[in-house]
């Protein structure tokens, strides 16, 4: 323990604690903007500088740690004199175009402008004028509002082990970019997003479909059908000023209505529909002596990681094509059907808590349904403009239910949305599959929450089935370098691109705390308690589908219409 | 005064092992290996030795540091990345004289408990790279380097390590990021390189020039050494003198003499008539009293830095803001574009410069350049950045009027 005082006040605190830590002790959040907890410091901004006594100059308060004795002071004149400079000397070479930014109030750069009393600039000069970077189908990047501080490069390399983006240049020149400035779409990036998350201002950001949803929207001709992924029930309230953990589930399906789509169904219907079909291929695997451990398919963002860093794991790989993409195929099927509606005049529109799912409508063999299965994904940020932009009062609205023929879900399929989601609802249902009993405590504790890596043994018959649940990239690599090394002792492993699962997806309100992401993920597990079925196989959507439609998990129909392949991607 | 750093450069084939040798080469290391490395500190430290790669930290101090850590390996690394701007001092040794700081890296490494160095060459330097690689291969021809030295039970290796022409790769924690693949930025500090260096181990990284006074420091002792040039600042300094002088070169003179000895005496006096002079090279601040003596507390004290002692001379046909300017265009340049406040603020007050030397200067900036200045000082992370406004905050308060004429009217 080490003994120190800041602004004179006495602070007694571990060894290897950093100057910003200790000084929430008194009181004191040092202002900063390249430092982000969850993240290695990278003090590139300067801003969190402060005053120790006997030192000549400011120290970086983020990496600095304390000793004994130091006297640290965070609000001398100096202290907010050099703040305010580098604030300003980031703004002169910023593009300020604040209202039409789609960061406009959710960006640090304004808010350190204003709270450190920034009034003026007063260097003025040449400003950036780089191309933007949009050749990927998910996120834009934008240079002329980078302000350098690296959390996109830490977070895509520390975080995710993805590594796509790094500094170029040096000097005056120096930029964030990819491998000889190919741009994201045509290197390793997984789409995952949380470049985004960790971006203080609104450098980068997803490729928007808004525009061309407003325009089939308003299109007679067309026939809008829009579903939901599990964990925007979890978050979109965040952008109405609800509570974290406030579950919108019929807000949602009723603003979705409002905004003029044709139906509204769900994409939590497809989740167990998911779960079906994933944990019939388990059972087939584990009795036939098929590829294990198996692997979850339902993240796009793994799934391109996979194909570019671990291709040789692909037999693995569940077949099943995610939830997204399995509504997608058979909106334009089943449902067209059903309702007596031309697929050819469907429009199917997904809102995901993930940007990697614009990628994946893309994929060229998701048109199963012999059409585009989905032909726009909106995030749940994209929603909630959207939902602003038409001046629906969302937290007033009543609840809503999505129509019953692909609207309707159990508990298992809305926990997708969080880490360790899909195992618990595939245990849920693979049991039955296998003993023909049901699985009595459908709760599965040891594989939520957000440790890195969680396992389980659950007994299935006499038949110790091993479980694990990995969430981030980085952790992933942990259970795949096993599997490759073949010591894998699992039979079944789930992994979510993103720390947290879908709810901390590139899509979902700006936010890189894990722990709203766990308060997002128990919001899904307190509806999966509050559901009358609990079970994938329960759900009598679900029941129907396969008789009138589909008829048997890995039938025919749905061998055709829900399962996929997977493609080696280059390195470069 | 006897020559110490520059005492075999005009020998024939100087070098050349045999010419070294058959100077006394190499009986510094074997006296120093007859010797504990806590001794071998212990006479370095009693020297007053220090850095002469411009920060002026004690030689011997850094070498404690780094043999007290406990983490194996360790490594010592001889700084040869010689990038500022009038400073040409390294490269007459690393061109005729490499046996002379190679035998002091073989010494530092014994010193500090490690048997792995770096020679870290600055990458232009095409000429010295061949000739520190052979001096290398004959080091270990003859036994100096390799295993089991002189039967000593001590081995060293020494790897060549060409630089790819960032002048911030100097500065130390830039070099060993550069050296471990990365980019060449510089790193927080501390932890010290001396605690966590290159690969994350405790690492010694020395100038080429403060390398070579080791010989003699072990041959005739720290007390000797001590006594010579300036009791504050010991030694003998390579002054690289260049600018508006009769007679610029690199001058071997005990610290302590003045800038007027420096450049009557030796440098042939100013060309034109003096107007000012930079004693550190371009990091360093504009001094205008020529009886400033050149060593590290006098200058400092005077307000400016003695850094690498490169002494750069003005005289009054050339523009203040010019050289103002041109100094934070090689630092906006340079700069690795890590810290906003280096990569930002050379850019603005290359801007600013530029006005005044077009002649459409405002006013209000010449304050504001003097406070980018502190600003710059108190918060960039490496020494490029704390320095880069240095002169044009020099010429600002030492030639206002100059600036002033320049104001757009």
């Amino acid at each position: 323990m080490f003994t120190l005082t800041i602004n004179g006040e006495k602070v007694t605190i571990p060894e290897g604690t950093t100057i910003m830590d200790a000084a929430k002790q008194v009181y004191i959040n040092i202002p900063h903007l390249c430092y982000l907890e969850g993240l290695e410091p990278g003090y590139h901004c300067r801003i969190c500088g402060v005053e120790i006594e006997g030192e000549p100059r400011l120290a970086p308060s983020c990496v600095r740690q304390i000793s004994e004795g130091m006297k640290v002071h965070t609000n001398t004149a100096r202290v907010r004199r050099a703040r305010r400079m580098i604030v300003e000397l980031l703004l002169a070479n910023h593009s300020i175009d604040c209202p039409t930014c789609e960061r406009n109030q959710v960006c640090e750069l304004q808010k350190l402008a204003f709270e450190l009393g920034v009034k003026e600039v007063r260097f003025d000069g040449e400003k950036p004028s780089y191309e933007l970077d949009e050749t990927s189908p998910a996120i834009i990047r934008d240079p002329n509002k980078c302000v350098l501080c690296g959390r996109c490069v830490r977070v895509c390399h520390d975080v995710q082990t993805v590594s796509v983006i790094g500094f170029v240049n040096r000097g005056l020149e120096t930029m964030v970019s990819t491998f000889m400035e190919n741009g994201l779409g045509n290197v390793e990036c997984t789409n995952c997003g949380q470049c985004i998350h960790v971006c203080p201002v609104g450098a980068i950001t997803e490729k928007s479909a808004i525009d061309e949803v407003w325009a089939v929207i308003a299109n007679p001709e067309k026939h809008v059908v829009v579903q939901e992924a599990p964990a925007i029930r979890a978050a979109l309230g965040e952008e109405f000023g609800l509570p974290a953990g406030t579950l919108v589930t019929g807000k949602m399906h009723a603003a979705l209505k409002r905004l003029g789509f044709d139906a509204v169904f769900d994409t939590n219907f497809t989740a167990d529909l998911t779960i079906m079909e994933e944990g019939s291929e388990l059972v087939k695997r584990v009795k036939e002596g098929g590829v294990l451990p198996q692997i979850t398919s339902c993240s796009p963002g793994w799934i391109k990681f996979m194909e570019h860093f671990y291709p040789d794991l692909i037999p693995n790989v569940s077949t099943c094509k995610s939830p997204q993409q399995m509504f997608g195929s058979l909106v334009k099927t089943y449902y067209s059907e059903k309702a007596g509606v031309d697929p050819r005049k469907i429009v199917s529109v997904s809102v995901m808590p993930c940007t990697a799912k614009k990628f994946e409508a893309q994929r060229p063999e998701m048109s199963d349904s012999g059409f585009r299965d989905v032909d726009y994904v909106l995030t749940t940020r994209e929603l909630a403009r959207m939902i602003k932009e038409a001046g629906i009062d969302f937290a007033s609205l009543p609840d809503e239910p999505a129509s019953e023929l692909m609207g309707f879900y159990s508990g298992a399929g809305t926990i997708f949305g969080a880490t360790g989601g899909v195992m618990e609802a595939a245990l849920r249902t693979a049991y039955k599959l296998v003993t023909g009993k049901e699985l009595e405590k459908v709760d599965i504790e040891p594989v939520r929450g957000l440790d890195g890596v969680k396992t389980a043994t659950v007994n299935v018959d006499g038949l110790e089935v091993k479980v694990a649940v990995t969430h981030g990239l980085g952790n992933a690599r942990k259970v795949l370098d096993e599997i490759r090394a073949g010591k894998s002792p699992y039979h079944f492993i789930e992994i979510m691109a993103c720390p947290g699962g879908c709810v901390g997806g590139g899509g979902q309100p700006i936010s890189f705390d894990l722990a709203l992401r766990d308060t997002r993920g128990k919001v899904l597990y307190n509806e999966d308690r509050a559901l009358p079925y609990r079970r994938s196989h329960d759900n009598p959507s679900i029941k129907k589908v396969y008789q009138d439609y589909l008829k048997e998990p890995l039938g025919k129909e749905s061998h055709h219409l829900l399962h996929t392949k997977y493609t080696k991607r280059e390195r470069v | 005064m006897e020559k110490i750093l520059t005492q075999n450069i005009d020998k024939p084939n100087s070098q050349d092992i045999k010419v070294y040798l058959d100077g006394g080469g190499y009986k510094a290391l074997e006296k120093a290996l007859s010797m504990k490395p806590e001794e071998v500190i212990a006479e370095v430290q009693k020297s007053g030795l220090v850095g002469r790669g411009g920060a002026a930290f004690p030689v011997g101090l850094k070498w404690s540091f780094t043999r007290r850590e406990h983490t194996e390996p360790k490594f010592i690394i001889c700084n040869a990345d010689e990038g500022e701007p009038g400073t040409f001092k390294d490269r007459i040794i690393l061109k005729n004289d490499p046996h002379l700081f190679l035998e002091a890296l073989i010494i530092g490494g014994y010193a500090i408990g490690a048997s792995q160095g770096f020679v870290y060459i600055r990458g232009e330097y095409y000429r010295e790279i061949e000739v520190v690689e052979k001096a290398v291969e004959q080091a270990k021809e003859k036994g100096y380097l390799g295993d089991n030295i002189l039967g000593s039970g001590f081995s060293f290796t020494i790897q060549v390590y060409k630089g790819a022409g960032a002048y911030v790769c100097g500065e130390e924690t830039a070099l060993i990021e550069s050296m471990e693949g990365n980019r060449g930025a510089p790193d927080c500090r501390p932890p010290f390189p001396a605690q966590s260096g290159f690969l994350g181990k405790p690492t010694a990284v020395n100038n080429v020039e403060t390398l070579a006074n080791i010989t003699a420091i072990i041959t005739k002792g720290g007390d000797w050494y001590s006594k010579i040039g300036s009791p504050d600042s010991p030694g003998p300094k390579l002054f690289c003198l260049s600018g508006q002088v009769n007679k610029p070169g690199v001058y071997e003179l005990p610290l302590g003499i003045t800038l007027r000895e420096l450049i009557e005496n030796y440098g042939g006096g100013v060309r034109g008539e003096f107007k000012a002079v930079l004693p550190g090279g371009v990091s360093s601040s504009l001094l205008t009293d020529l009886n400033v003596k050149l060593d590290y507390k006098s200058v400092a004290k005077a307000g400016s830095m003695l850094g690498s002692a490169a002494v750069i001379v003005i005289n009054k046909d050339t523009s203040i803001i010019d050289v103002a300017k041109n100094t934070v265009e090689f630092f906006a340049h340079e700069s690795c574009g890590k810290c906003s406040i280096c990569r930002e603020g050379t850019r603005r007050g290359r801007e600013i410069l530029s006005r005044f030397a077009n002649g459409g200067g405002r006013a209000e900036e010449l304050d504001l350049m003097l406070e980018l200045g502190e600003v710059m000082y108190d918060t960039a992370c490496c020494g490029l950045g704390q320095a880069a406004m240095n002169v044009p905050v020099s010429a600002i308060t030492l030639f206002r009027d100059e600036f002033d004429q320049k104001v757009r009217k």
